[in-house]
């Protein structure tokens, strides 16, 4: 097991080099004077060469891939042309924001979920099973904004329960941190529920027709029992790996909640950045989002050899 | 007499919950004794397995529901029992194995918890009493170092080894009734016998009643005290085991027991002086795991295979699964490319040349694969699927589309067929599509991988014939595959008998058949069920020879 964890990491190690190289390149190669591009187009020419001098564009272009990986390495990842702060530091004011509202939304996505696929394809064909579909449908298609508006008007505004947005560090108390995370949590679980949901029903419903869920009931143990032990770990895989990459695109994109609830996650910092384009934070988010997928990945892979057995690499 | 243990009684099947769906199970009434074997006999479709699993109550619900009559055990009748009494009844009264063992223990949990689950859910047995009460019985169905076996998980086990730990998950309570619903179907001939008389000696250890399901008369004459046939549904015939293979009173029971190939090879034909139309020569395949790190693993499929076969004739291969009769029959029809050795088709080194240059070489083999539910594009019309090949080798539509016609008749189906899809014919008629298929390149060898192995007996019989007759008729030669000695006995010149890859002894099939000369060819022989019984005479194979001696 740890040598496989060991020969993973070791894999992700060139994935990583390639999206650097291509990080890297992006600036170099886009057509026309780097420098001009970072400067904008209102930059005196003592500017522009101040920029060369400090991305070493004048150094041959090995050079330069080696020195940027090697500030990288050592965690300077430059500095933001809009507001001249470290990237590096601006990345770290957001990562816990869009770290917690991911993973909020992930836990409470699982345990709504997962239940509700079981018992759907337990109850298949009943009302029950149609009513979680029906529900799955909806989460689909109403758009996280109408409902993170709905959930503000109704318990913030009008019965007053929580505070209507923004976001408080959990390093300042619980509390005002979960009073803030309940409604963006709820806006957009809703999607992944319904996702989730529909995911364990179609894995439920494959892995119940095998014939070791026959040889369960044949034993005469209960039903919680075998849809659980029996049918559930090996549904698990394919729910597993729509956990992970939900996951994975919830840390880097959910600018919508982001903004209808006013915090200040990834998710807005991209998008700022792209539209002003300040290219130091746009590559630097470029390899944040690589980094998020690489890692999730290999949580996937180390998830599915512990639940199957016969998975090894 | 005993009062039997299982006593179902007019027992009525149906599809659906309303009156007047179609009766799968119609009016069935049979019973099993303490310490008797009652094999259920039938082709597919004859409502076998709907018995068993409407006894154990593990019907699909609301798809198939017992409509009228009762199915009683011990006195207690099942069919209007709870959910719960039924779920206390299981494992500790009634038990059943399955036919696949494969795919019947979950993977993901060690199979000594899986049988633990057993003794966790009907007695309060404390840890070391249940894992104590395990390891014994485990040790009764003869697996080799329990210890290890217990927490293993299944898929580190073999077919035999995971049968006989559902067999130990389903006695370790020492239930009254045992359903075996063809629990050895899956599995090689060795095995085969061994977990036959693995299920007799706990039976007559622990008194149990057994309901054994199998669609094998070797089989049935092997462990059966009494036989009951089934067909569509309904009860045939039943009886004593020697009442029914000797003297079976209804014409279904005849012909099905006519149909059963004899182990005793047909006569053998002259020997053949037409032209060798295919030639391996040192045939080898081996397989390499390649590792990123550390050294990668061989496995060698077929080693050093050598055969040669006649225009006309029919050269079976014959092994267990794993023997690597597969591999070879790829390797010739260059499915796969082999690792060395030569390939002579028509006079013609194939083994080595480019899949490009192969082309025009194909057309002169071809080969039916053994399941015909899979083998044909269920999307595609008969008639295409037949075409399909001329067509590559540049004949028109039209005059392919005339040659498929004249291909269905000869294998004996309308020529309208060609405009049917697959799902419109049975599994027997599917297979004549398939052989209508390869015939259709005018193939100077056929090769028929298990090509009668998923067919009922009765179909079987009729695919064996029709088979010889395209041979007399288009003097084509026969690359035939099988597992089954009888199927070789009936339509083999020679065979080649493969273990672990190699080839362990070869011959003419009277001469191999009935005087091997190596002792794995002996063991085959001595594990073909039913092998002292000749059912298409009716009678032991020694009365036979007295007979006519």
């Amino acid at each position: 097991m740890l040598g496989y964890l060991i020969r993973r990491v070791l894999a992700a190690v060139p994935v990583m080099g390639v999206v650097a190289l291509f990080v890297f390149l992006l600036l170099r190669l886009t057509p026309g004077d780097p420098a001009a591009i970072l400067a904008g187009d209102n930059a005196t020419p003592e500017r522009l060469e101040r920029i060369r001098e400090s991305l070493g564009l004048n150094e041959p272009l090995i050079v330069q891939f080696i020195t940027w990986v090697n500030k990288l390495l050592h965690g300077d990842l430059g500095t933001s042309l809009i507001s001249n702060l470290p990237v590096m530091k601006m990345i770290g004011q957001r990562v816990e924001p869009s770290i917690s509202i991911a993973l909020c939304t992930i836990i409470l996505a699982v345990i709504v979920a997962v239940p509700l696929g079981v018992i759907a394809a337990w109850k298949h064909g009943t009302w029950i099973d149609r009513f979680v579909m029906g529900l799955s449908v909806l989460g689909f298609s109403v758009p996280v904004f109408v409902v993170g508006y709905v959930l503000i008007e109704v318990f913030a505004i009008d019965l007053r329960l929580v505070p209507v947005q923004g976001f408080r560090s959990i390093f300042n108390g619980f509390g005002p941190f979960f009073e803030r995370m309940i409604l963006p949590t709820c806006a957009l679980s809703f999607i992944y529920i319904a996702l989730i949901a529909r995911m364990t029903r179609a894995a439920m419903l494959d892995v119940l027709g095998e014939d070791y869920v026959r040889t369960a009931r044949a034993k005469g143990i209960n039903e919680v029992a075998v849809m659980m032990r029996h049918a559930l770990r090996n549904a698990a895989v394919p729910v597993i790996t729509v956990i992970g990459t939900g996951f994975a695109l919830l840390i880097s994109g959910v600018v919508v909640t982001e903004s209808v609830f006013n915090i200040p996650g990834i998710g807005r910092l991209t998008v700022d950045a792209v539209l002003a384009r300040d290219y130091p934070v746009i590559q630097a988010m470029i390899l944040l989002t690589s980094l998020i997928y690489v890692v999730v990945n290999l949580l996937i892979d180390v998830a599915y050899t512990l639940l199957d057995p016969r998975i090894r690499y | 007499m005993t009062n039997p243990v299982l006593d179902i009684n007019n027992l009525v099947v149906s599809v659906g919950k309303k009156p007047g769906g179609a009766k799968i199970i119609d009016g069935i009434s049979i019973q099993v004794r303490e310490r008797e074997t009652l094999c259920l006999v039938g082709e597919s479709g004859s409502g076998k397995s709907v018995t068993s699993l409407t006894t154990m109550g593990l019907l699909p619900k609301g798809t198939l529901v017992p409509t009228s009559g009762s199915v009683k055990l011990v006195g207690e009748e099942l069919l209007t029992a709870t959910d719960r009494r039924l779920r206390q009844l299981r494992a500790t009264q009634m038990a059943m194995i399955f036919q696949e063992p494969m795919t019947a223990l979950n993977p993901v949990v060690p199979v000594g918890r899986q049988i633990d689950e057993v003794l966790r859910a009907h007695t309060k047995l404390d840890a070391k009493a249940r894992k104590k009460r395990i390891l014994d019985m485990m040790e009764q169905v003869r697996l080799p170092q329990v210890e290890r076996i217990f927490a293993s998980y299944p898929h580190r086990l073999s077919g035999g080894q995971r049968q006989r730990i559902m067999i130990a998950m389903a006695l370790v309570l020492e239930p009254k009734l045992l359903i075996a619903d063809e629990p050895t179907t899956a599995l090689d001939v060795t095995t085969q016998k061994q977990i036959l008389t693995l299920i007799r000696d706990l039976q007559r250890d622990h008194g149990t009643a057994v309901l054994f399901i199998t669609h094998d008369m070797g089989v049935v004459a092997e462990i059966a005290d009494r036989v009951a046939v089934m067909r569509q549904g309904r009860l045939v015939e039943t009886g004593p085991l020697e009442t029914v293979l000797r003297n079976p009173t209804m014409e279904y029971t005849r012909n099905l027991l006519a149909s059963v190939p004899s182990l005793v090879p047909r006569p053998p034909r002259e020997e053949s002086r037409e032209p060798i139309v295919l030639e391996a020569n040192e045939l080898s395949k081996v397989y390499k795991e390649r590792a990123l790190f550390g050294k990668g693993r061989e496995v060698v499929a077929a080693d050093k295979v050598t055969l040669t076969l006649r225009k006309g004739r029919t050269l079976g291969i014959v092994g267990e699964s794993g023997s690597g009769k597969s591999t070879v029959a790829r390797c010739i029809v260059r499915l796969i490319d082999p690792t060395s050795g030569g390939v002579r088709l028509a006079g013609r080194e194939i083994s080595d040349i480019s899949r490009r240059l192969l082309q025009p070489h194909r057309q002169k083999i071809q080969i039916v694969f053994q399941d015909p539910y899979r083998s044909l594009n269920p999307r595609v019309s008969v008639g295409e699927s037949i075409a399909e090949g001329p067509i590559n080798y540049g004949v028109s539509h039209a005059d392919a589309m005339k040659r498929a016609r004249e291909l269905l008749e000869l294998v004996g189906l309308p020529a309208d067929a060609v405009s049917r899809y697959p799902h419109q014919f049975s599994g027997g008629q599917r297979q004549r599509i398939a052989i209508a298929r390869a015939l259709a390149l005018d193939p100077d060898v056929l090769v028929a991988d298990e090509a009668v192995s998923a067919l009922d007996v009765s179909v079987q019989a009729q695919v064996l014939e029709l088979l010889d007759e395209i041979q007399k008729r288009l003097g084509i030669a026969i690359l035939f595959i099988t597992h089954d000695l009888r199927v070789a006995a009936q339509i083999c010149d020679e065979v080649v008998v493969m273990q672990h890859g190699r080839v362990v002894e070869q011959g003419p099939a009277a001469e191999v058949l009935t005087h091997p000369q190596e002792a794995y060819t002996k063991a085959l022989l001595d594990a073909a069920p039913g092998r002292n019984w000749d059912f298409a005479n009716f009678r032991p194979v020694a009365e036979g020879v007295a007979a006519t001696a």
